[in-house]
């Protein structure tokens, strides 16, 4: 195998233990929940899928297989990130409804009419809107 | 080279997962713990391609599909669980 | 939902109502399999024609999507972004004191009105770091984001609709 191949699947390893430790460094060490979410949503994700890419890599080099199943993980993987983010945002607003000097009271205004759909119905779906309000998830 | 590599990986990633065992006993919220889950099952998938790499057997990558089917699921099951207080209406 | 005309499916309508997802479907099938046969792009192809045939009642609508050229281009950058921006938040983690980070809740405002094109941009938004999208305005005209670390909120929301949703408008109009 050559050398430049297996370095580089040697530095994509490297960086992506980093990329997932500073996921997780930032999920113990942010103070709030929101920027908690920040951290491993992302980095970790990305991390992943570096690792994903150097197996490719690795498995193509070494034992001259075409591997493309880690293709299917990175992609499923990058495509449910933000959903999950989504969800426990939502979550987390949800949790902070009634409490007094939660997270709802530093809600920007919606600007639009109606409130966030979180806290408030969508008005009136299926009405000349098509579809009403589109919802992720 | 690959061999030392691996090894950093394995031990980034096994420190990841006590960073995010932590954060898990910690809480506060059961948000954040549904987070740190989360965290921890994709932290796994790493874990499980790392080791298939250092055994040099694409059988894990099954698993590691799996994994991230189940993790994906129960983390919106958890949310949806929390949002609406049940999960399938 | 009622439809007042009773109209007769097209052969296309009735065999193929999804072109995309067929291929998706097939293309995803050969992934799985980690290899290349005829029986396996077969069956797959059997699975492409079937799946959407018998679900073709939970996606009444096709994706107004126009532009391919476009539509990569746009997936580059995203992707691009993503590990560009990936490493100044990892910076921003190790090496700035939390307490001094400047996080804020944005609103954004949508001119984007077809869901399709919403669920991308929120998308987008959540995997570049430093912002998340937390949540829809219940008519759906306006995007709650999450900052990690800004200073200037104008300036990111003027960033956002510049960079993704100026390109997504394009690409869904």
């Amino acid at each position: 195998m050559a050398t430049w191949l297996e370095a580089l699947i040697a530095l994509l390893i490297v960086v992506s233990g980093i990329f997932i430790l500073v996921g997780s460094l930032g999920l113990l060490k942010l103070p709030t929940l929101m920027m908690r979410l920040h951290a491993p949503t992302k980095a970790t994700t990305l991390g992943v899928g570096g690792a994903l890419l150097a197996s490719m890599g690795f498995f193509w080099a070494v034992e001259g297989t075409v591997s493309v199943h880690e293709l299917l993980v990175t992609a499923f993987l990058f495509l449910t990130a933000p959903v999950t983010a989504h969800f426990i945002a939502k979550a987390h607003l949800h949790l902070e409804r009634k409490r007094d000097g939660g997270e709802r009271e530093r809600l920007p205004e919606t600007g639009t009419g109606s409130g966030w759909s979180t806290y408030d119905a969508a008005p009136q779906a299926g009405q000349g809107e098509e579809g009403g309000a589109p919802r992720e998830g | 080279m690959i061999e030392y590599a691996l090894i950093f990986g394995f031990v980034a990633v096994s420190l990841a997962l006590v960073m995010n065992l932590w954060r898990l006993l910690q809480g506060p919220s059961v948000v954040d713990r549904v987070l740190a889950v989360d965290t921890m099952v994709i932290n796994t998938i790493a874990l499980i391609i790392l080791q298939g790499m250092y055994q040099g057997t694409t059988l894990y990558f099954e698993a590691a599909l799996l994994l991230a089917m189940f993790g994906f699921i129960s983390t919106v099951a958890f949310c949806r669980f929390l949002l609406r207080g049940n999960v399938i209406e | 939902m009622a439809h007042t005309e009773q109209r007769r499916p097209s052969l296309q309508e009735r065999w193929l109502p999804h072109p995309l997802m067929t291929l998706t479907l097939i293309v995803v099938w050969m992934l799985l399999l980690n290899g290349f046969s005829l029986g396996g792009l077969l069956l797959g192809g059997v699975l492409g024609v079937v799946i959407p045939m018998v679900t073709s009642h939970f996606w009444p609508g096709r994706p107004p999507l126009q532009a391919w050229d476009r539509a990569a281009a746009f997936t580059a950058l995203a992707l691009w972004d993503v590990i560009v921006a990936n490493v100044i938040v990892a910076r921003l983690i190790l090496f700035r004191d939390p307490a001094t980070l400047a996080s804020r809740w944005v609103r954004l405002p949508l001119e984007l009105r077809s869901p399709e094109a919403i669920t991308i941009l929120a998308g987008t938004i959540s995997l570049t770091p430093g912002t998340v999208s937390c949540d829809l305005s219940a008519d759906g005209r306006a995007l709650l984001v999450h900052c990690l670390d800004a200073p200037d909120a104008e300036a990111a929301v003027r960033e956002m609709k510049t960079r993704y949703e100026a390109r997504l408008k394009e690409i869904f109009p």
